[in-house]
């Protein structure tokens, strides 16, 4: 048994508009020192999956500049490793010739890649998958139940703002899929969420998107699943580990304080055995802190130089914390850069900003500020 | 075919080490932790790549199996070249003869064949077991410049110190007229820090002509570099003004490290134009605890802190528990300090755990020395360990 990743970077950029500007979703920084791109390829490298595609759609060059040759991940291969999908268009394209839109659309235009795929199975994925599983386990579930399709499901209580941005399945005892609701806008409450990890063989996947050719078929959900519900063995499997979705920049800033506040999140993501979490490596010196340093409850990365009071936030790689400057649940990206007497309170900075020094920036938990990339305050 | 180097590294990485104590006792000195993510040999070997310098030949002898695991194919120095990049030279067997590495020189002898393949212009010689950052570029050119056949890197030392050191008697060119291994009367304060850039072709000819001499010591200090003078050649100094240590000795070791402390440290690992380079263990960022105190200390990835530590420098994976004190110490990786044990004045080995309410070491300015714990201990909860003194895994 082998299998393929196929990586979707950006399928849900506009659910954090702010942080996708500039980026793709898979590029979006998350936990401290990590991109959310990092989450599905170190699933995919520590399941054994070494061949793994990852679909573009635009502002990919933040993503470019991560991913690198793969080394990070150990994914610079001979055989397989990283390849990057950018759109597909003909040069005899004319306005017809418009960007995918949907997960089916893309499938479609990396046709000729998929059917140059070797490997007995297909793992899909996308980037706001923030879990450690190890995708064995759905593999041989799939396997096991000789499945057309298995699509990880986790049990889940959603808000009526989560529950319109993902796909709901209801399944029988025995796991088959008996119903999907996409994108539901009158929902809350408890329902199986899809963590949009779906694996298919070889065989299945280069039919499906045959077919979806053929019929012009747009929508995964609506066309495939929809339409095969009770004719194909489209299974759930049911996973219970970790699993955030963002669907917003609210969630986002939860769910990254939920790594401070909750050690066994923070274990599970980060700390389970053999299962590491791979990032691009830039050889940062290790965190300084000097004696004005007061750090409680927060997670530092390397490069950091402290002289200030930091409680309850995040502090991403080569961040400078000034003298009497005081950062409270406040998440600060690569190179943020704060002067003296600076005093934030529920504050994102994007990477590369400066606050000058006695500016005082305060948000709520409801409502944290954003200062956007490269800015100066 | 191989590509012509203009200039290829000899790193000198043998070194046992053995005023380290338990720290070598299953690794090299190059491989011993430093800096909190380092190893000794990043800096020789950041220094490299960042001096435009793309092969190196990392010549190995003593317990090699941590060394070559962590130099590896050489990706975090970016030494992963299609030609050069670094090569692992440890002694091997030949038809004629086969020889541990005898002395410094000998070693270099028994690798011209891994030089000679690159036929490079010019030899950098290294030790791999000093810290400092040097532009070797900056050497190179004062030694192209005085058409030196060799040129000695030198540091000023104090007069009172010159002593312990290999000293060099210039004129006012920098042309070196003698050499002195630890003089007794020193005449001068440029005391060599065991780097040389040579003439390729002439290094050649006098390592094969050392080796002839069976009453040579094989050594570049004391047989290469005075019979070179003797002859006459054009040797010159390189005057380096920088950080740099020695970090052959417990003492030596932990001040290097707590060099790295300070709002003004003696040697500065943040900064971006000369990055040192080192293998990544994919750990988490560190998190600090609700009352955790740091001050004054260096923090790396995969730490864990809930009690309070003070002018430390923490390597990555080490947790100290609540209610732990630790003052003035170097911790390696992986190591645990137990809830409420008070470490002081201490180098911790890589991977100890130090049981609760445990006592190591007294405080730096009642302490009579170090106190060193060898790698792989486990101490009991409520262990004394006094001041000054080695805990050995075997004694243990």
């Amino acid at each position: 048994m082998s299998a393929a990743g196929i990586i979707f970077s950006n399928i849900h950029d506009s659910n954090i508009s702010e942080l996708t500007r500039m980026r793709t979703l898979a590029s979006v920084p998350f936990g401290c020192r990590y991109r959310l791109i990092d989450f599905p390829l170190s699933n995919m490298v520590n399941s054994g999956i070494t061949n793994v595609n990852i679909i573009t759609h635009y502002n990919y060059h933040s993503l470019m500049d991560h991913l690198g040759s793969g080394k990070d991940w150990d994914l610079a291969r001979t055989r397989g490793g990283i390849k990057i999908l950018p759109p597909f268009i003909s040069a005899f394209a004319n306005n017809r010739n418009a960007l995918y839109e949907t997960r089916l659309e893309a499938l479609k235009s990396i046709n000729d890649a998929i059917t140059h795929i070797t490997d007995d199975y297909i793992v899909m994925m996308d980037c706001d998958v923030i879990c450690n599983i190890d995708l064995n386990d759905i593999i041989n579930d799939h396997i096991k139940n000789d499945a057309d399709m298995t699509i990880a499901v986790k049990h889940m209580n959603l808000t009526p703002e989560q529950a319109r941005i993902n796909s709901l399945f209801t399944s029988n005892e025995k796991g088959e899929i008996v119903d999907i609701r996409s994108y539901p806008t009158d929902f809350s409450g408890e329902a199986d969420v899809s963590l949009n990890i779906v694996v298919m063989s070889r065989r299945y996947i280069t039919t499906m998107v045959l077919d979806a050719i053929a019929h012009n078929y747009v929508s995964m959900n609506r066309d495939v699943i929809g339409r095969n519900i009770g004719h194909a063995n489209f299974r759930v499997y049911r996973y219970d580990g970790y699993f955030a979705v963002i669907s917003s920049m609210l969630d986002y800033f939860d769910h990254s304080l939920e790594l401070i506040h909750n050690e066994k999140i923070r274990e599970e993501l980060f700390e389970t055995k053999n299962r590491p979490i791979y990032t691009k490596v830039r050889n940062s010196a290790p965190a300084k802190y000097s004696d004005g340093a007061n750090v409680k409850n927060s997670l530092i990365a390397d490069g950091c130089v402290i002289d200030g009071q930091v409680e309850n936030s995040i502090l991403f790689r080569g961040v400078k914390v000034g003298k009497k400057t005081v950062v409270k649940n406040s998440i600060l990206f690569q190179d943020t850069f704060t002067g003296d007497n600076v005093s934030l309170n529920y504050v994102l900075t994007d990477k590369d900003v400066v606050i000058r020094d006695g500016v005082a920036l305060s948000g709520a938990r409801s409502m944290p500020i954003y200062v956007a990339k490269g800015r100066m305050i | 075919m191989y590509k012509k180097k203009e200039c290829v590294a000899m790193l000198l990485a043998g070194g046992q080490g053995s005023r380290l104590y338990s720290l070598t006792e299953t690794t090299a000195k190059p491989a011993v932790e430093f800096g909190g993510k380092y190893r000794i040999i990043d800096f020789p070997m950041s220094n490299c790549v960042n001096s435009g310098i793309d092969t190196v030949g990392v010549l190995t002898q003593y317990q090699p199996l941590v060394l070559n695991e962590y130099i590896g194919n050489g990706q975090p120095w970016d030494l992963d070249r299609n030609t050069g990049g670094v090569m692992v030279l440890p002694p091997y067997q030949g038809k004629k003869s086969s020889d541990w590495y005898r002395g410094t020189a000998n070693a270099i002898y028994q690798n011209l064949a891994f030089i000679e393949r690159y036929d490079p212009d010019y030899v950098l010689v290294l030790s791999g077991d000093h810290i400092y950052k040097m532009d070797y570029d900056e050497m190179l050119s004062a030694h192209k410049r005085m058409n030196a056949d060799a040129t000695i890197a030198v540091l000023e030392v104090p007069l009172k110190e010159a002593s312990r050191f290999g000293i060099m008697n210039t004129d006012e060119d920098g042309r070196i007229y003698e050499f002195e291994e630890k003089p007794k009367h020193p005449k001068s304060t440029k005391a060599s820090m065991g780097i040389y850039i040579f003439n390729r072709k002439i290094l050649a000819d006098y390592l094969r002509r050392d080796e002839k001499n069976p009453a040579s010591s094989n050594d570049f200090g004391k047989d290469i570099i005075p019979a070179m003078l003797n002859d006459g050649c054009r040797m010159f100094t390189f005057p380096f003004r920088g950080y740099w240590k020695d970090v052959g000795t417990l003492s030596s070791l932990w001040e290097a490290n707590m060099d790295l402390l300070g709002s003004e440290p003696k040697f500065v690992l943040h900064d971006r134009d000369w990055r040192i380079y080192s293998r990544n263990n994919a750990e988490p960022p560190h998190f600090v605890g609700e009352n955790a105190q740091i001050k004054n200390t260096i923090v790396t990835e995969g730490c864990k802190i809930y009690g309070i530590v003070e002018n430390c420098v923490l390597s990555n994976g080490v947790v100290v528990e609540e209610g732990a004190y630790v003052r003035d110490s170097v911790i390696m990786s992986d190591a645990r300090i137990g809830r409420g044990a008070n470490v002081n004045y201490s180098i911790v080995g890589s991977g100890t755990v130090i049981g609760a309410d445990s006592t190591v070491g007294k405080p730096k300015d009642a302490a009579s020395g170090i106190t060193l714990l060898a790698p792989g201990l486990e101490l009991e909860p409520e262990t004394i360990v006094p001041d000054g003194t080695m805990l050995n895994a075997a004694e243990h």
